[in-house]
């Protein structure tokens, strides 16, 4: 049924879906390299957005400041989540039952509510200023952190169990243990945590509009922001933002794609 | 024993940040709906919400447009979950990839250059605002429809499909009586990954120029308004509903966002 019928239909839904996914941000990246102010108008090749886009200060700060809210908040997600889900895999029944429970509270819950509670916990009830930027990094953290955990705890229930006992009357400590026994196991659950982590953080626009001190923007904060106003200048940069952006993640994309099918190939061989 | 006791003592700091982080804001989003801003304890603000007719065509409104949102992502997402995962492709993983991609782009400059392309063709966008939000919602949220039914059809056992054929039923029967049944749980994973975003994220709206509130647009003016405890009741009233949905979906975890990652 699989190989013999006809593909036309199915190939065809699948294009339809693709371009209703990709038209607006493939025809904002060709709008990106000319000088046009709207989409439709006409224009000459230009690629003054781009150079804007890296010589306006404000945009600058604004794309630095959100790579380095992600790339921090998910280190610090990526090391509570981890030690979190070895912690709690090894622990009693009810304490594992109360970390599964409440890492599942921000996994579900809507992020506009996630965000707002930790502004009135940190900012209302303790005080604890914005501009120290403490709401928003812990923000980050606990929407990032309960993905860590479930990335990681799976690989820690296909381990064999005996690895780490066998490490132990071997003469290791349970550090060394873990260190080389169980953190290898787990590494592939801990990269995609952190991976998630990122892409979390660099996403996030109800976290950081509730906790973030005044003077500083995520690039979601700046983008809505920014249209809500009709600068036309800053408009057209951040079309080029967008191009950037979704250049960086297909590469990515078929990096990690080409780099796991090496793999299986490889596996294959050694398999044959 | 002592070798137990430093594997489990790592868990320490996470379950101490669960309790800060958040367990403490649900406590203190409970007490402040229940407060008013002397500290007393009030119901006004759960009267206020449920005897005010706007909050509550708010609350139907948010309804309205997470249920056709809901209804248009599964009408698209199913026949290409259902077509990568029960066709043979040559390039399969690469194929899904391309249809998660977009998640991975920040949401408001998807909807951006979304926004560019509707203004295109509509003019002027406040002429169909509710279109437009469901449009919106569709497009940001698609990826997170395809993903979970994927994800079932791909693991459904093959042998049944045929031993429904050896059995007579044609394609169309077997569709209805195996495939679809089957696929079920995976269609009410992405309803719930769709459905509470759409009641609450309001960004795509305000983007979209549309100007009609939805639940998170109440959080949001209560917060510029500097109101916490009207914030509170309606982040409560959110919590509520986000509850009973997920013991009515048991919502699995391996299919939440988690699995947003290949």
């Amino acid at each position: 049924m699989k190989n013999g019928k006809n593909r036309a239909l199915p190939a065809a839904i699948l294009i339809l879906v693709l371009i209703l996914l990709y038209a607006p941000i493939l025809i904002l990246a060709v709008y990106s390299f000319t000088d046009a102010a709207n989409i439709g108008a006409g224009g000459s090749f230009s690629v003054a957005n781009y150079v804007k886009l890296f010589t306006t200060e404000d945009l600058r700060a604004m794309i630095f400041g959100t790579l380095l809210l992600a790339l921090g908040s998910a280190i610090l997600a990526t090391l509570l989540g981890t030690a979190g889900a070895i912690g709690s895999f090894y622990s009693r029944k009810g304490t594992q039952t109360f970390f599964q429970t409440v890492n599942q509270v921000p996994v579900v819950n809507a992020d506009v509510v996630t965000g707002f509670s930790i502004c009135i916990l940190l900012v209302v009830v303790f005080g604890i200023s914005k501009d120290t930027f403490l709401p928003l990094v812990l923000g980050h953290v606990t929407l990032s952190a309960p993905f860590v955990y479930l990335s990681v705890l799976p690989k820690l229930k296909q381990m064999d169990p005996a690895l780490y006992e066998a490490a132990l009357d071997l003469g290791a400590t349970p550090g060394y243990a873990l260190r080389k026994v169980i953190l290898p196991q787990i590494f592939s659950g801990i990269v995609s945590g952190f991976a998630l982590a990122v892409t979390l953080s660099l996403d996030d626009y109800f976290v950081a509009t509730y906790t973030k001190p005044a003077t500083f923007d995520t690039i979601s904060t700046y983008v809505v922001n920014a249209t809500r106003g009709s600068q036309t200048e800053i408009k057209t940069a951040l079309w080029a933002l967008s191009t950037l952006i979704f250049l960086v993640v297909l590469a990515i994309a078929l990096g990690s794609n080409l780099r796991k099918q090496e793999g299986s190939g490889r596996k294959g061989e050694r398999e044959a | 024993m002592k070798l137990q006791f430093s594997r489990k003592t790592l868990g320490i700091p996470y379950g101490i940040f669960l309790i800060l982080f958040v367990v403490a804001p649900l406590v203190v989003i409970v007490s402040y709906a229940f407060t008013n801003g002397t500290g007393r304890f009030t119901l006004s603000n759960l009267t206020g919400f449920f005897a005010d007719p706007n909050t509550l065509g708010t609350l139907l409104y948010s309804f309205v447009l997470a249920f056709v949102t809901t209804c248009v992502c599964l009408l698209i997402a199913y026949p290409v979950a259902y077509v990568l995962a029960r066709f043979h492709w040559k390039r399969r993983s690469v194929l899904l990839m391309i249809f998660i991609m977009p998640m991975w782009i920040n949401f408001t400059l998807r909807i951006t250059a979304l926004k560019e392309i509707l203004t295109l063709i509509e003019g002027n966008l406040a002429f169909h605002p509710f279109l437009n939000s469901v449009i919106g919602m569709t497009y940001d949220f698609l990826p997170f429809m395809i993903l979970p039914i994927y994800n079932t059809l791909e693991k459904l056992d093959g042998s049944l499909l045929e031993a429904a054929a050896d059995l007579g039923a044609d394609s169309v029967q077997a569709f209805l009586k195996v495939t679809l049944p089957l696929s079920v749980p995976g269609i009410v994973s992405g309803i719930s990954m769709v459905f509470l975003p759409a009641m609450t994220n309001y960004v795509v709206l305000d983007m979209l120029y549309n100007s009609t509130y939805i639940m998170g647009s109440l959080i949001g003016s209560y917060f510029s308004a500097y109101d916490w405890h009207g914030g509170s009741m309606i982040a409560l009233v959110l919590l509520v509903i986000i509850c009973l949905f997920t013991l009515l979906t048991g919502r699995d975890e391996e299919n939440a966002r988690g699995g947003a990652l290949l």
